[in-house]
């Protein structure tokens, strides 16, 4: 027996101009976006950004009020979700509560009037997919988490379709099931290769899973690229608060040089435009200097500070320091057998090391 | 008697306080609950009574009240009349209610208060300004003495109660599962009687059981609106207290009686077993 794969190739999405506004709030803002044929593509943003009024476009549960939204050749901004022939998975999985988990699978081919063997036949292929072959008999409150996921996604898949959305499908599991599941969805995404839709406000998990990711607030793709892209070189202020932990220090700009304070800095690339500039800080790119041979690296900006607080957290440790003009900074290292104990004290001053690579310089001007 | 003492020694909820400590409580709930059934209860044996009058208690037994009651055509009629009205009744205020408690439910228009506020407003408001006002249309419209009209009439007071109790058991279901499964291909009116409909059922069979009580029991609109061949059967029964006391009274309170707890008993049962997924 087969596992259940995708036979009618998948699609592309081309959404255009996308506006939706709820009396003056715009819950979407002129969003142009384009998904590849068989991409993994998350919308991550903050609660309230406008990822899931997108998600419910492309799902037909919302009508923009105006724009295009295209499957493949096809434009479906009038067509009924039911004809859409997207699967669709949910926040809380939406399970039918009064179906055994057979039934929930066999749902949507049900519906499709395949034939009675071969619903069987492809409702044990898709909870096969999934690794809950042999559950169908089981009513779905006798499942746990984990599994009730399981099932919303083998419901979601079953009838092959060639667009897979998701919303936030992972935020009810703890976080050891999560990041497992996070995982095992990229593999199924990979082996069936659909395109797929996935949001959710979790910047790990879109760092996890994605091939592209859309980053959305207030309507807006503040930024569209790879996962590297998005944490290595943040198109503004907003996606580099959003992704990962970050301080940002005043940076001017004289004569094609970038100062922080008096000291100039050693930078990746400058940003085309803009006299104002912030300095991103990523607490894991900063480096304690604890002997002069590594100070002599020239390739590193350095600078100095005065150790505030040490916070412990297992696998890593957290520095929080002063600068001397009084903005504070902090570092993570990973803690190692020996580095725990060799850690300056709080009070001592200590040398930090930003290596020119990941100095970057982003617009201090709101998008 | 020594089980009772060891019964009224132990504790009667997780605080510790003895079922002798609670003696009190349950001694003023059995006279409160005494005080509610009496009335409806001293009836029965009234009905069993073999006397010209009302009498309690009764010195002779007998069913002839039954016997009474059985053998009239117009009690007959009376009676087939108020069971035609409540089952129309029924058939009515039930899906017009649940269609609206499901559109108010999955409506974002502010304005759906207020609407759920005018359909409720039938029990809200004295029955008797409803039978009059319905009376008031009815002559101009020629409705008076109508089996239809009396059932929309009873349909005004019953609908509420549908709304109430099917909006209640909505707000406990999570729309999502419409919503999936029309993501997975259902219509909207085949998600809702294939996904939502099956799991608010009790409350819209509970709902249905009152639709037809509200009918049955009811007396006021009924005096304004029914009369003739179309007399309901609490109508008859009102006018022939007012005339003379006669123990068929008793008797067919008795059956109704039996009619209504059973229903209602049945609508509890129903209420029970519970929606909830």
């Amino acid at each position: 027996m087969s596992e259940t794969t995708l036979t009618g190739g998948a699609l592309p999405i081309t959404i255009r101009d996308a506006t939706k506004s709820y009396g003056a709030v715009f819950a979407l803002d002129n969003v142009d976006l384009d998904v590849r044929s068989g991409e993994f593509m998350t919308l991550l943003g903050p609660s309230g950004s406008g990822k899931t009024t997108l998600l419910m476009v492309l799902a037909g549960f919302t009508r923009p009020d105006y724009g295009s939204v295209k499957f493949g050749e096809r434009e479906i901004v009038r067509t009924p979700p039911h004809k859409r022939d997207v699967g669709m998975v949910f926040q809380n999985y939406a399970l039918f509560p009064h179906m055994s988990v057979a039934a929930n699978v066999a749902f949507p081919l049900k519906l499709r009037g395949v034939s009675k063997q071969e619903m069987v036949e492809r409702t044990e292929q898709a909870l096969e997919t999934v690794q809950l072959a042999g559950y169908g008999e089981r009513r779905i409150d006798q499942l746990s988490g984990g599994q009730r996921q399981r099932v919303a996604l083998a419901r979601a898949i079953v009838f092959e379709p060639r667009i897979l959305l998701m919303d936030e499908p992972l935020s009810a599991l703890d976080k050891k099931l999560r990041e497992q599941m996070q995982i095992e969805l990229r593999r199924l995404h990979d082996k069936l290769g659909m395109t797929t839709v996935y949001v959710t406000h979790d910047q790990r998990e879109a760092l996890t899973m994605s091939d592209r990711i859309a980053v959305i607030n207030h309507g807006r793709v503040m930024q569209l690229g790879t996962p590297e892209e998005i944490y290595e070189r943040p198109a503004n202020r907003f996606v580099a608060d959003f992704i990962g932990e970050s301080t940002f220090l005043p940076v001017t700009v004289q004569q094609g040089v970038a100062r922080f304070g008096d000291q100039s800095l050693k930078v990746a690339q400058m940003p085309e435009a803009g006299e104002d500039l912030l300095l991103m800080l990523r607490p894991e790119r900063l480096q304690l200097i604890t002997n002069d041979s590594e100070a002599a690296d020239g390739e590193a900006n350095r600078f100095e500070a005065r150790v505030r607080e040490m916070v412990y957290q297992g696998d890593s440790f957290l520095m929080y320091t002063v600068l001397e003009n009084g903005t504070e900074i902090s570092l993570r290292g990973m803690t190692r057998r020996d580095t725990v104990s060799t850690l300056p004290a709080i009070g001592d001053v200590i040398q930090l090391a930003l290596h020119r690579d990941d100095t970057v310089l982003i617009s201090a001007e709101e998008p | 008697m020594a089980s009772l003492m060891k019964w009224l020694g132990e504790p009667a909820s997780e605080t510790q306080i003895t079922h002798g400590g609670r003696l009190w409580l349950y001694l003023l709930a059995g006279l409160v609950m005494a005080f509610l059934l009496a009335p409806t209860i001293i009836v029965i044996p009234m009905s069993f009574s073999d006397s010209q009058y009302l009498e309690f208690p009764p010195r002779v037994w007998s069913l002839r009240w039954y016997d009474h009651y059985l053998g009239s055509p117009e009690w007959m009629q009376a009676t087939f009349t108020s069971l035609k009205a409540g089952i129309f009744t029924m058939l009515v205020a039930t899906p017009v209610g649940v269609m609206a408690a499901y559109g108010l439910f999955v409506s974002r228009m502010r304005i759906a208060s207020l609407i759920f506020l005018i359909l409720v407003m039938p029990i809200m408001v004295p029955v008797i300004l409803v039978a009059i006002g319905v009376f008031y249309v009815y002559v101009q419209v020629s409705l008076v003495n109508s089996l239809l009209g009396l059932v929309l009439a009873h349909s005004i007071l019953a609908i509420p109660l549908v709304v109430v109790v099917v909006s209640s058991a909505l707000k406990s279901y999570d729309m999502n599962q419409e919503m999936a499964a029309r993501s997975l291909g259902a219509s909207r009116f085949r998600a809702f009687m294939v996904i939502t409909l099956p799991q608010i059922r009790f409350s819209v069979i509970t709902a249905a059981l009152l639709s037809f009580l509200t009918s049955f029991d009811e007396v006021i609109v009924a005096m304004f609106v029914s009369g003739g061949e179309n007399s309901t059967l609490t109508r008859n029964m009102f006018n022939a207290l007012r005339d003379q006391i006669d123990p068929t009274i008793a008797s067919i309170s008795t059956i109704m009686i039996i009619v209504s707890t059973s229903l209602l008993v049945l609508a509890q049962v129903f209420g029970k077993s519970g929606d909830e997924p």
